[in-house]
Protein backbone atom coordinates (compact mmCIF):
# COMPACT_ATOMS: atom_id res chain seq x y z
CA UNK A 1 0.00 0.00 0.00
CA UNK A 2 1.18 2.98 -1.03
CA UNK A 3 1.34 6.23 1.32
CA UNK A 4 -0.32 8.83 0.77
CA UNK A 5 -0.58 11.34 2.79
CA UNK A 6 2.20 10.73 5.49
CA UNK A 7 2.36 12.65 8.54
CA UNK A 8 5.88 12.31 10.70
CA UNK A 9 6.25 13.68 14.25
CA UNK A 10 4.05 16.67 13.61
CA UNK A 11 3.11 19.01 16.40
CA UNK A 12 1.23 22.06 16.38
CA UNK A 13 1.41 24.82 19.11
CA UNK A 14 -1.13 27.83 19.54
CA UNK A 15 -0.20 31.17 21.25
CA UNK A 16 3.18 31.18 23.40
CA UNK A 17 4.21 31.66 27.20
CA UNK A 18 1.54 31.25 29.60
CA UNK A 19 -1.33 31.01 27.27
CA UNK A 20 0.65 28.29 25.05
CA UNK A 21 -1.58 25.14 23.81
CA UNK A 22 -0.25 22.27 22.08
CA UNK A 23 -2.70 21.26 19.86
CA UNK A 24 -1.12 18.41 18.57
CA UNK A 25 2.67 16.92 20.23
CA UNK A 26 4.30 14.63 17.74
CA UNK A 27 1.58 12.15 15.81
CA UNK A 28 2.54 10.23 13.52
CA UNK A 29 0.01 9.62 10.95
CA UNK A 30 0.18 7.36 7.56
CA UNK A 31 -3.01 6.67 5.23
CA UNK A 32 -2.28 4.48 1.98
CA UNK A 33 -4.15 4.46 -0.85
CA UNK A 34 -7.66 2.53 -1.00
CA UNK A 35 -7.65 3.40 2.93
CA UNK A 36 -9.65 4.88 5.08
CA UNK A 37 -9.01 6.12 8.36
CA UNK A 38 -11.14 7.74 11.29
CA UNK A 39 -9.91 9.74 14.17
CA UNK A 40 -11.38 9.78 17.07
CA UNK A 41 -11.26 11.79 20.69
CA UNK A 42 -12.92 14.55 22.50
CA UNK A 43 -13.17 17.76 22.02
CA UNK A 44 -9.62 19.83 22.42
CA UNK A 45 -8.02 16.23 21.76
CA UNK A 46 -6.21 18.17 18.20
CA UNK A 47 -7.96 16.21 15.56
CA UNK A 48 -9.59 18.65 13.36
CA UNK A 49 -6.11 20.49 14.10
CA UNK A 50 -4.72 16.80 12.52
CA UNK A 51 -7.09 17.20 9.41
CA UNK A 52 -6.79 21.07 8.90
CA UNK A 53 -2.71 20.44 9.15
CA UNK A 54 -3.59 17.02 6.69
CA UNK A 55 -4.94 19.30 3.92
CA UNK A 56 -2.24 22.14 3.97
CA UNK A 57 -5.07 24.86 5.31
CA UNK A 58 -2.76 25.59 8.75
CA UNK A 59 0.66 24.78 9.14
CA UNK A 60 2.40 22.66 11.67
CA UNK A 61 4.80 23.97 14.09
CA UNK A 62 7.22 21.02 13.60
CA UNK A 63 7.21 17.61 11.91
CA UNK A 64 7.04 16.72 8.25
CA UNK A 65 4.10 16.29 5.48
CA UNK A 66 3.77 14.15 2.70
CA UNK A 67 0.96 13.98 0.38
CA UNK A 68 2.23 11.40 -2.52
CA UNK A 69 5.48 11.82 -1.60
CA UNK A 70 5.77 15.48 -1.34
CA UNK A 71 7.24 17.67 0.92
CA UNK A 72 4.41 20.12 1.91
CA UNK A 73 6.97 22.72 3.45
CA UNK A 74 9.13 22.32 0.16
CA UNK A 75 6.83 23.63 -1.87
CA UNK A 76 5.97 27.23 -3.22
CA UNK A 77 3.01 28.66 -1.73
CA UNK A 78 1.16 28.46 -5.29
CA UNK A 79 2.33 24.85 -5.82
CA UNK A 80 0.23 24.10 -2.48
CA UNK A 81 -2.52 26.13 -3.65
CA UNK A 82 -3.15 24.15 -6.45
CA UNK A 83 -2.28 20.74 -4.98
CA UNK A 84 -5.41 21.61 -2.48
CA UNK A 85 -7.54 22.38 -5.36
CA UNK A 86 -6.47 19.14 -7.33
CA UNK A 87 -5.64 16.36 -4.84
CA UNK A 88 -7.86 17.32 -1.91
CA UNK A 89 -11.11 16.92 -1.49
CA UNK A 90 -12.83 18.08 1.87
CA UNK A 91 -16.53 17.39 3.25
CA UNK A 92 -17.71 19.64 5.87
CA UNK A 93 -19.57 18.77 9.01
CA UNK A 94 -22.14 21.70 8.04
CA UNK A 95 -21.66 20.84 4.13
CA UNK A 96 -20.62 24.36 3.07
CA UNK A 97 -22.54 24.65 -0.61
CA UNK A 98 -22.79 27.35 -1.85
CA UNK A 99 -26.89 28.33 -1.88
CA UNK A 100 -26.41 29.93 -4.87
CA UNK A 101 -25.21 27.73 -7.40
CA UNK A 102 -27.47 24.60 -8.14
CA UNK A 103 -25.82 21.08 -6.76
CA UNK A 104 -23.91 20.30 -10.15
CA UNK A 105 -22.45 23.60 -10.41
CA UNK A 106 -21.48 23.42 -6.48
CA UNK A 107 -19.70 20.07 -7.52
CA UNK A 108 -18.12 21.95 -10.41
CA UNK A 109 -16.73 24.73 -8.55
CA UNK A 110 -13.21 22.68 -7.37
CA UNK A 111 -12.46 22.04 -11.03
CA UNK A 112 -13.40 25.34 -12.63
CA UNK A 113 -11.15 27.40 -9.71
CA UNK A 114 -8.29 25.35 -11.29
CA UNK A 115 -8.80 26.19 -14.76
CA UNK A 116 -10.73 23.01 -16.14
CA UNK A 117 -12.72 24.17 -19.16
CA UNK A 118 -16.65 24.74 -18.12
CA UNK A 119 -18.15 22.06 -20.14
CA UNK A 120 -15.64 19.51 -19.12
CA UNK A 121 -16.08 20.33 -15.40
CA UNK A 122 -20.08 20.21 -15.44
CA UNK A 123 -19.45 17.03 -17.29
CA UNK A 124 -17.14 15.47 -14.37
CA UNK A 125 -19.28 16.85 -11.87
CA UNK A 126 -22.56 15.28 -13.91
CA UNK A 127 -20.80 12.10 -13.63
CA UNK A 128 -20.07 12.41 -9.60
CA UNK A 129 -23.62 13.18 -8.92
CA UNK A 130 -24.93 10.08 -10.64
CA UNK A 131 -22.43 7.88 -9.03
CA UNK A 132 -24.28 9.11 -5.81
CA UNK A 133 -27.30 8.83 -7.77
CA UNK A 134 -27.97 12.40 -7.34
CA UNK A 135 -28.49 12.98 -11.10
CA UNK A 136 -31.66 13.90 -10.81
CA UNK A 137 -30.80 16.65 -8.59
CA UNK A 138 -28.44 18.28 -10.90
CA UNK A 139 -30.34 21.53 -11.01
CA UNK A 140 -31.54 22.26 -8.11
CA UNK A 141 -30.01 24.42 -5.42
CA UNK A 142 -29.10 23.08 -1.89
CA UNK A 143 -32.26 24.81 -0.07
CA UNK A 144 -34.31 22.86 -2.28
CA UNK A 145 -32.30 19.33 -1.70
CA UNK A 146 -32.62 17.73 1.94
CA UNK A 147 -30.62 17.00 4.53
CA UNK A 148 -29.21 13.87 2.90
CA UNK A 149 -28.98 14.71 -0.32
CA UNK A 150 -26.94 17.86 0.41
CA UNK A 151 -24.27 16.21 2.16
CA UNK A 152 -23.85 13.65 -0.81
CA UNK A 153 -23.70 16.75 -3.22
CA UNK A 154 -20.92 17.83 -0.58
CA UNK A 155 -19.50 14.11 -0.84
CA UNK A 156 -19.50 14.63 -4.79
CA UNK A 157 -17.35 17.81 -4.46
CA UNK A 158 -14.70 15.92 -2.72
CA UNK A 159 -14.25 13.66 -4.89
CA UNK A 160 -15.03 15.16 -8.20
CA UNK A 161 -12.20 14.90 -10.62
CA UNK A 162 -8.81 13.33 -9.87
CA UNK A 163 -8.71 13.83 -6.35
CA UNK A 164 -6.59 11.53 -3.97
CA UNK A 165 -6.64 12.49 -0.33
CA UNK A 166 -10.36 12.59 0.84
CA UNK A 167 -10.49 14.68 4.49
CA UNK A 168 -13.81 14.75 6.12
CA UNK A 169 -15.01 16.47 9.92
CA UNK A 170 -17.78 15.11 11.07
CA UNK A 171 -19.14 13.98 7.96
CA UNK A 172 -22.72 13.32 8.95
CA UNK A 173 -23.39 16.60 10.83
CA UNK A 174 -27.03 16.35 12.43
CA UNK A 175 -28.05 13.53 9.49
CA UNK A 176 -30.16 10.57 11.38
CA UNK A 177 -27.66 8.11 11.64
CA UNK A 178 -29.10 5.76 8.29
CA UNK A 179 -28.56 8.95 6.63
CA UNK A 180 -24.54 9.05 8.62
CA UNK A 181 -24.16 5.81 7.70
CA UNK A 182 -24.73 6.64 3.60
CA UNK A 183 -22.29 9.00 3.58
CA UNK A 184 -20.22 6.38 5.24
CA UNK A 185 -20.87 4.28 2.90
CA UNK A 186 -19.72 6.77 -0.16
CA UNK A 187 -16.95 7.88 2.04
CA UNK A 188 -15.87 3.93 1.69
CA UNK A 189 -16.81 3.36 -1.54
CA UNK A 190 -14.30 6.32 -2.42
CA UNK A 191 -11.52 4.84 -0.72
CA UNK A 192 -11.53 1.17 -2.37
CA UNK A 193 -11.64 3.27 -5.80
CA UNK A 194 -7.89 4.42 -4.83
CA UNK A 195 -8.60 7.88 -2.61
CA UNK A 196 -6.86 8.49 0.73
CA UNK A 197 -9.47 9.03 3.53
CA UNK A 198 -9.69 10.28 7.04
CA UNK A 199 -12.63 10.98 8.77
CA UNK A 200 -12.67 13.12 12.02
CA UNK A 201 -15.46 11.91 14.35
CA UNK A 202 -16.01 11.37 17.87
CA UNK A 203 -19.00 8.87 16.92
CA UNK A 204 -18.00 5.61 17.28
CA UNK A 205 -20.94 4.11 14.85
CA UNK A 206 -19.15 6.35 11.86
CA UNK A 207 -15.59 5.52 12.94
CA UNK A 208 -15.94 2.14 12.74
CA UNK A 209 -16.81 2.20 8.65
CA UNK A 210 -13.14 3.13 8.77
CA UNK A 211 -10.27 0.26 8.09
CA UNK A 212 -8.51 1.38 10.86
CA UNK A 213 -9.10 3.94 14.14
CA UNK A 214 -6.53 6.22 15.63
CA UNK A 215 -7.70 7.71 19.12
CA UNK A 216 -5.88 11.42 19.90
CA UNK A 217 -5.83 12.60 24.07
CA UNK A 218 -4.45 15.79 24.45
CA UNK A 219 -2.86 16.19 20.99
CA UNK A 220 -1.00 12.55 21.57
CA UNK A 221 -1.81 9.83 19.32
CA UNK A 222 -2.94 6.93 22.36
CA UNK A 223 -3.82 4.17 20.65
CA UNK A 224 -4.90 2.66 16.94
CA UNK A 225 -7.47 -0.23 15.99
CA UNK A 226 -5.79 -3.60 14.74
CA UNK A 227 -6.85 -4.48 11.72
CA UNK A 228 -9.92 -6.10 12.12
CA UNK A 229 -9.93 -9.67 11.32
CA UNK A 230 -13.13 -11.19 9.42
CA UNK A 231 -16.86 -11.48 10.66
CA UNK A 232 -16.47 -14.82 11.91
CA UNK A 233 -14.15 -13.79 14.82
CA UNK A 234 -17.50 -12.12 16.12
CA UNK A 235 -18.74 -15.38 16.35
CA UNK A 236 -16.62 -16.86 18.40
CA UNK A 237 -17.53 -14.21 21.61
CA UNK A 238 -21.24 -14.45 20.45
CA UNK A 239 -23.55 -11.09 20.60
CA UNK A 240 -24.19 -10.68 24.53
CA UNK A 241 -20.09 -10.19 25.21
CA UNK B 1 -31.28 -13.04 23.22
CA UNK B 2 -34.12 -15.42 23.41
CA UNK B 3 -34.24 -17.75 21.59
CA UNK B 4 -37.09 -19.87 23.47
CA UNK B 5 -39.39 -16.94 22.33
CA UNK B 6 -37.75 -16.66 19.41
CA UNK B 7 -38.37 -20.03 18.62
CA UNK B 8 -41.96 -20.02 19.72
CA UNK B 9 -42.32 -16.75 17.13
CA UNK B 10 -41.21 -19.52 14.00
CA UNK B 11 -43.62 -21.85 15.32
CA UNK B 12 -46.56 -19.51 15.71
CA UNK B 13 -46.67 -19.37 11.58
CA UNK B 14 -47.20 -23.38 11.74
CA UNK B 15 -45.99 -26.11 12.79
CA UNK B 16 -42.68 -26.52 11.77
CA UNK B 17 -39.82 -29.25 11.96
CA UNK B 18 -36.07 -29.03 14.31
CA UNK B 19 -33.79 -28.32 11.28
CA UNK B 20 -35.99 -25.99 9.77
CA UNK B 21 -36.67 -23.87 12.96
CA UNK B 22 -32.46 -23.75 13.16
CA UNK B 23 -32.35 -22.46 9.90
CA UNK B 24 -34.89 -20.02 9.99
CA UNK B 25 -33.83 -18.77 12.84
CA UNK B 26 -30.17 -18.22 11.58
CA UNK B 27 -32.03 -16.83 8.50
CA UNK B 28 -34.10 -14.27 10.44
CA UNK B 29 -31.11 -12.77 11.97
CA UNK B 30 -29.04 -12.27 9.47
CA UNK B 31 -26.64 -15.08 10.42
CA UNK B 32 -25.32 -13.13 12.91
CA UNK B 33 -25.93 -15.42 16.37
CA UNK B 34 -25.53 -18.56 15.07
CA UNK B 35 -27.09 -21.43 16.81
CA UNK B 36 -26.50 -24.69 16.28
CA UNK B 37 -28.83 -28.05 16.73
CA UNK B 38 -27.86 -29.04 20.14
CA UNK B 39 -29.31 -25.43 21.10
CA UNK B 40 -32.59 -25.80 19.16
CA UNK B 41 -33.32 -29.52 20.61
CA UNK B 42 -32.46 -28.54 24.36
CA UNK B 43 -34.69 -25.40 23.96
CA UNK B 44 -37.27 -27.64 22.23
CA UNK B 45 -37.36 -30.06 24.61
CA UNK B 46 -38.19 -27.26 27.72
CA UNK B 47 -40.49 -25.53 25.64
CA UNK B 48 -42.29 -28.78 25.39
CA UNK B 49 -41.75 -29.78 29.30
CA UNK B 50 -43.26 -26.60 30.47
CA UNK B 51 -46.09 -27.03 28.05
CA UNK B 52 -45.68 -24.04 25.42
CA UNK B 53 -45.09 -26.75 22.41
CA UNK B 54 -46.42 -30.14 21.50
CA UNK B 55 -44.30 -32.48 19.35
CA UNK B 56 -45.38 -35.26 16.96
CA UNK B 57 -46.32 -38.20 18.88
CA UNK B 58 -44.16 -41.43 18.93
CA UNK B 59 -41.09 -40.04 16.32
CA UNK B 60 -37.85 -40.65 18.39
CA UNK B 61 -35.83 -36.80 18.44
CA UNK B 62 -34.33 -35.67 15.00
CA UNK B 63 -34.13 -33.42 12.77
CA UNK B 64 -37.46 -34.48 11.41
CA UNK B 65 -39.19 -34.29 14.71
CA UNK B 66 -42.07 -31.66 14.04
CA UNK B 67 -43.23 -29.20 16.92
CA UNK B 68 -46.24 -26.89 17.23
CA UNK B 69 -47.22 -24.10 19.47
CA UNK B 70 -50.15 -24.35 22.42
CA UNK B 71 -52.55 -21.51 22.90
CA UNK B 72 -50.01 -21.56 26.29
CA UNK B 73 -47.12 -21.04 24.07
CA UNK B 74 -48.87 -18.14 22.20
CA UNK B 75 -50.17 -16.42 25.24
CA UNK B 76 -46.37 -16.46 26.40
CA UNK B 77 -45.51 -15.22 23.16
CA UNK B 78 -47.43 -12.34 23.19
CA UNK B 79 -46.39 -11.40 26.99
CA UNK B 80 -43.07 -11.11 26.00
CA UNK B 81 -43.60 -8.89 23.09
CA UNK B 82 -45.18 -6.73 25.65
CA UNK B 83 -42.82 -4.17 27.32
CA UNK B 84 -41.12 -4.89 30.31
CA UNK B 85 -42.15 -3.11 33.61
CA UNK B 86 -39.16 -1.16 34.75
CA UNK B 87 -36.16 -2.76 36.15
CA UNK B 88 -33.34 -2.10 38.52
CA UNK B 89 -30.20 -2.13 36.29
CA UNK B 90 -28.32 -4.95 36.12
CA UNK B 91 -24.76 -4.71 37.59
CA UNK B 92 -22.14 -3.83 34.79
CA UNK B 93 -18.87 -5.99 35.07
CA UNK B 94 -17.44 -2.38 32.88
CA UNK B 95 -18.43 -0.33 35.80
CA UNK B 96 -17.25 -2.29 38.19
CA UNK B 97 -13.57 -2.98 36.61
CA UNK B 98 -13.63 1.07 35.96
CA UNK B 99 -14.10 1.40 39.29
CA UNK B 100 -12.44 -0.45 40.67
CA UNK B 101 -9.24 0.48 38.80
CA UNK B 102 -9.52 4.00 40.36
CA UNK B 103 -9.01 2.84 43.70
CA UNK B 104 -5.74 0.13 42.57
CA UNK B 105 -2.36 1.59 43.20
CA UNK B 106 -0.21 2.46 39.73
CA UNK B 107 -3.23 2.16 37.70
CA UNK B 108 -3.96 4.60 35.13
CA UNK B 109 -7.99 4.51 34.84
CA UNK B 110 -7.62 6.43 31.66
CA UNK B 111 -5.28 3.89 29.98
CA UNK B 112 -7.63 1.04 31.15
CA UNK B 113 -10.55 3.25 29.78
CA UNK B 114 -8.99 3.39 26.08
CA UNK B 115 -7.99 -0.48 26.08
CA UNK B 116 -11.82 -1.08 26.50
CA UNK B 117 -12.66 1.69 23.88
CA UNK B 118 -10.16 0.21 21.45
CA UNK B 119 -11.93 -3.61 22.04
CA UNK B 120 -15.05 -2.17 22.12
CA UNK B 121 -14.41 -0.14 18.59
CA UNK B 122 -12.71 -3.46 16.98
CA UNK B 123 -16.00 -5.47 17.61
CA UNK B 124 -18.05 -1.88 16.28
CA UNK B 125 -15.71 -2.44 13.23
CA UNK B 126 -16.34 -6.19 12.74
CA UNK B 127 -20.03 -5.61 12.40
CA UNK B 128 -19.98 -2.56 10.71
CA UNK B 129 -18.36 -4.90 8.25
CA UNK B 130 -20.97 -7.34 7.69
CA UNK B 131 -23.44 -4.52 7.04
CA UNK B 132 -20.98 -3.28 4.78
CA UNK B 133 -19.96 -6.33 3.21
CA UNK B 134 -24.19 -6.77 2.73
CA UNK B 135 -25.29 -3.83 1.35
CA UNK B 136 -27.99 -1.33 2.13
CA UNK B 137 -30.71 -4.01 1.03
CA UNK B 138 -30.70 -6.43 3.58
CA UNK B 139 -32.88 -5.41 6.33
CA UNK B 140 -33.44 -7.87 8.39
CA UNK B 141 -29.55 -7.85 8.72
CA UNK B 142 -29.24 -4.48 9.50
CA UNK B 143 -31.76 -4.38 11.59
CA UNK B 144 -30.05 -6.90 13.54
CA UNK B 145 -26.50 -5.53 13.56
CA UNK B 146 -27.86 -1.99 14.11
CA UNK B 147 -28.85 -3.10 17.23
CA UNK B 148 -25.33 -4.85 18.70
CA UNK B 149 -23.58 -1.57 17.45
CA UNK B 150 -26.03 1.06 19.31
CA UNK B 151 -25.94 -1.50 22.21
CA UNK B 152 -21.83 -1.34 21.98
CA UNK B 153 -21.84 2.88 21.05
CA UNK B 154 -23.55 3.41 24.46
CA UNK B 155 -20.72 1.37 26.17
CA UNK B 156 -18.20 3.58 24.42
CA UNK B 157 -19.93 6.81 25.26
CA UNK B 158 -20.41 5.77 28.59
CA UNK B 159 -16.55 5.16 28.66
CA UNK B 160 -15.99 8.79 27.07
CA UNK B 161 -18.04 10.48 29.30
CA UNK B 162 -15.98 8.63 32.14
CA UNK B 163 -12.95 9.67 30.23
CA UNK B 164 -13.85 12.82 30.11
CA UNK B 165 -14.81 13.24 34.23
CA UNK B 166 -11.87 11.44 35.17
CA UNK B 167 -9.73 13.93 33.23
CA UNK B 168 -10.93 16.98 34.84
CA UNK B 169 -10.42 16.06 38.23
CA UNK B 170 -7.14 15.02 37.27
CA UNK B 171 -6.63 18.51 35.81
CA UNK B 172 -8.28 19.95 38.70
CA UNK B 173 -6.14 18.03 41.47
CA UNK B 174 -3.11 19.28 39.53
CA UNK B 175 -3.82 22.81 40.05
CA UNK B 176 -4.45 22.63 43.58
CA UNK B 177 -1.15 22.00 45.03
CA UNK B 178 0.18 25.08 43.41
CA UNK B 179 -3.24 26.81 44.38
CA UNK B 180 -3.19 25.87 47.97
CA UNK B 181 0.72 26.70 48.07
CA UNK B 182 0.41 30.27 46.98
CA UNK B 183 -2.75 30.45 49.35
CA UNK B 184 -0.06 29.34 52.50
CA UNK B 185 2.38 32.09 50.98
CA UNK B 186 -0.03 34.56 51.09
CA UNK B 187 -1.14 33.58 54.48
CA UNK B 188 2.30 33.95 55.71
CA UNK B 189 2.76 37.08 54.01
CA UNK B 190 -0.17 38.85 55.54
CA UNK B 191 0.86 37.24 59.25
Amino acid sequence: MTAMLDMRRVSKVHGSGPSEVRALREVDLTVGRGELVAVMGPSGSGKSTLLTIAGTLEDATSGEILIDGAEISAMSPDDRARLRRRSIGYVFQDFNLLAGLTAVENVALPLELDGVVSSRAQDSAHEALRSLGLEDRAGHFPDDLSGGEQQRVAVARAVVGNRRLLLADEPSGALDSVNGEAVMRLLRDACRRGMAGVVVTHDSQLAAWADRVVFLRDGRMVDQTISPSGPESLLEHGPGQ
Amino acid sequence: MSVRHALLALLSEGPKYGLKLQQEFEARTGEVWPLNVGQVYTTLQRLERDGLVASDDGTSDGPQKGFTITEYGREELLAWLRPPVAEIPPRDELVIKILVAMQVPGIEVRDVIQAHRRRLVESMQRYTRIKAEAGPGDMRLALVVDAELFRLEGVVRWLDAADSRIGQLASERSDQPVESSETTRERSMTR
